[in-house]
């Protein structure tokens, strides 16, 4: 099962009104929140609050909680007072630090993660066309990117559920290269360098420039590749939950599924102990960087044991280890991750730019090139800085990158159908399931949700009726399935649950 | 009459002699025009989604930091 494990993506967007700068973002971002809202409560899921009991967002994997008075206020993110709802598909759109999230429900299954992170940007285009809809509303813009290019980024954070017995070190040693070199196929692209973005050129990742440490635990300043938050929502005896912020806002499907596939395979050989020290590089934060400004690929990078490298030759060591896994053999999905793993790495060695249907930044770049051929543009014109931003519009009208895969020129994997099943239907084999139906079968009596619970408001009860969900490996339709077919009403499952 | 026919028959006799080299060349050319062709279609249809003014938009692309 080595691609599978419990894992999630949460996508932070950026939010504008066109032809108005100093627009409120909080504001907007709220009403598109409200807006989804009240269209899950039109089709009979409630929108609720989220429940926010066990959150630990001062906890760190290092093995202390950092001081609450000490820390910078966007890192208490336990606070309710901002809009947020649950969706009948297990997921979370909230408002954050002045962005609208999504927060996918959790997924087994690297496709599953593709699909529900479709889903989240459909949902999303059409809470900012129904925010633009009411009455003195106006046009709302949702981006699946991260930075302004004027020094200001948000993140897509994923999330994957681990053993508590791996050591953090292990997975300090063996995931930084990894972070360092998976953006050769990861990264989004972006037109110019450095966080303001005022360098001309083009980079592998829109990320990249925006980490400054190795391991830390902030996320707003100072971002680490190695993120420590240790929050699982899950038994912490058991279960880590490893918090990535380095990623791009990918809009290729493909490398999407690459991005959470590959991931979910490198923490199975730090888990089993396959991966060592031996690809450790010398200065990390470096050379993220340098590989992000090198869309040529030939920067070697040095690692500890004098060796220098390419991100792709990097990327095949850990393509080769994770070859030798059983469930190579026998795994349908990590068969599939393996094989377009290394179709991709492959292709980036000899001819990268016939990835341009595969992958972010070979599109955008592609496309760039086409336009500063035909225009004469240098990488500082502002018609290039435009294109990088329309690139992630969620509109399907508008957004370049929904344009290219209209067109067939950006490879799609998923099914529109199975798309729009997973705006409303949660993933059948995790607790989102039971999270999602509880939504929408008995929207009237659930108060409030989190990751690992549900709470009931039941008629003629003093006290809320908490149902914790710790373990994300229960509470599937298999598990839990016959019991809410059986159960017309809350008040019937909590006899039954409590009973 | 006579002397047409086979100057034509002599041309064709000829271009049979290059045929190779040549069709492939004007074959690579050919290809290479219908690529150029494809990719001004897609810029123009890109360009009919893009903004108007990219300076005003890109300036006024403002985000507060998230995480």
């Amino acid at each position: 099962m080595s691609v599978r494990r419990v894992m999630g993506i949460e996508t932070e967007y950026g939010v504008s009104h066109p032809g108005h700068p100093h627009a409120n973002p909080i504001r907007m971002s709220g009403l598109v929140v409200g807006a989804h809202a009240r269209r899950a409560e039109r089709v009979g899921g409630l929108a609720r609050r989220w429940d926010y009991d066990e959150e630990t967002p001062l906890r760190d994997a290092r093995g202390f909680d950092a001081s609450r008075a000490e820390a910078d206020p966007t890192q208490l993110t336990d606070d309710s007072s901002t809009a947020n709802v649950v969706l009948t598909n297990g997921a979370r759109l909230y408002v954050d630090h002045a962005h609208p999230e999504y927060s996918s429900p959790e997924v087994t299954r690297p496709r599953d993660a593709v699909l529900w992170d479709r889903a989240g940007m459909v949902i999303s285009a059409q809470a900012a066309r129904d925010a633009a809809g009411l009455p003195g509303g106006h046009e709302i813009v949702l981006y699946k990117n991260n930075t302004d290019g004027k020094g200001a980024s948000y993140g897509t954070h994923e999330n994957y559920l681990m053993d508590r017995r791996t050591p953090f070190s292990a997975i300090v040693a063996a995931l930084t290269p990894f972070l360092v070199t998976r953006q050769v196929f990861t990264g989004a692209g972006r037109v110019g360098r450095g966080q303001d973005g005022r360098t001309p050129g083009f980079q592998l990742s829109s990320r990249a420039d925006f980490l400054e440490v190795e391991v830390g635990l902030e996320t707003t300043l100072k971002r680490p590749i190695i993120n420590t938050r240790d929050e699982p929502h899950a038994d912490p005896a058991l279960w880590r939950r490893l918090h990535v912020i380095v990623g791009d806002a990918n809009l290729s499907e493909t490398a999407t599924l690459l991005k959470m596939g590959t991931t979910a395979a490198v923490l199975t050989l730090v888990e089993r102990g396959l991966i060592g020290e031996s690809l450790m590089v010398r200065r990390p934060v470096a050379e993220i960087h340098a590989v992000s400004h090198d869309p040529t690929l030939q920067h070697r990078i040095e690692l500890r044991g004098g060796r220098r490298l390419t991100a792709v030759q990097l990327q095949m060591e850990f393509l080769t280890a994770a070859a030798r896994l059983p469930e190579a053999g026998s795994d349908q999905a990590t068969k599939e991750i393996l094989a377009e793993w290394e179709r991709v790495l492959v292709a980036l060695e000899t001819d990268p730019l016939s990835l341009a249907e595969d992958l972010d930044w070979v599109a955008k770049y592609a496309l760039m090139q086409q336009y500063r051929r035909r225009d004469g543009l240098q990488w500082d014109s502002p018609r290039l800085h435009l294109i990088d931003l329309q690139y992630a519009d969620v509109d399907p009208g508008r957004g370049v990158a929904l344009q290219l895969e209209a067109k067939g020129r950006l490879r799609r994997l998923t099914d529109p159908s199975d798309v729009e099943r997973a705006v409303h239907t949660p993933p059948h084999d995790t607790r989102a399931w039971f999270r999602g139906e509880c939504m929408r079968r008995y929207p009237a009596e659930v108060a409030a949700a989190g990751w690992d619970s549900v709470v009931f408001d039941l008629p003629g009860r003093h006290a809320l009726q908490r149902v914790p969900t710790l373990d994300p490996l229960r509470g599937t339709r298999a598990h839990v399935g016959a019991l809410l077919d059986a159960s017309p009403s809350a008040e019937e499952l909590l006899a039954i649950l409590k009973g | 009459m006579a002397g047409k026919e086979s100057q034509e028959q002599r041309s064709q006799q000829r271009a049979g002699e290059q045929a190779p080299a040549e069709a492939e060349q004007s074959d690579l050319a050919e290809r290479k025009a219908q690529l150029d062709a494809d990719v001004d279609a897609l810029l123009d249809e890109i360009d009919d989604v893009l903004e108007e003014n990219a300076e005003e938009f890109v300036k006024g692309f403002v985000q507060k930091g998230g995480q």
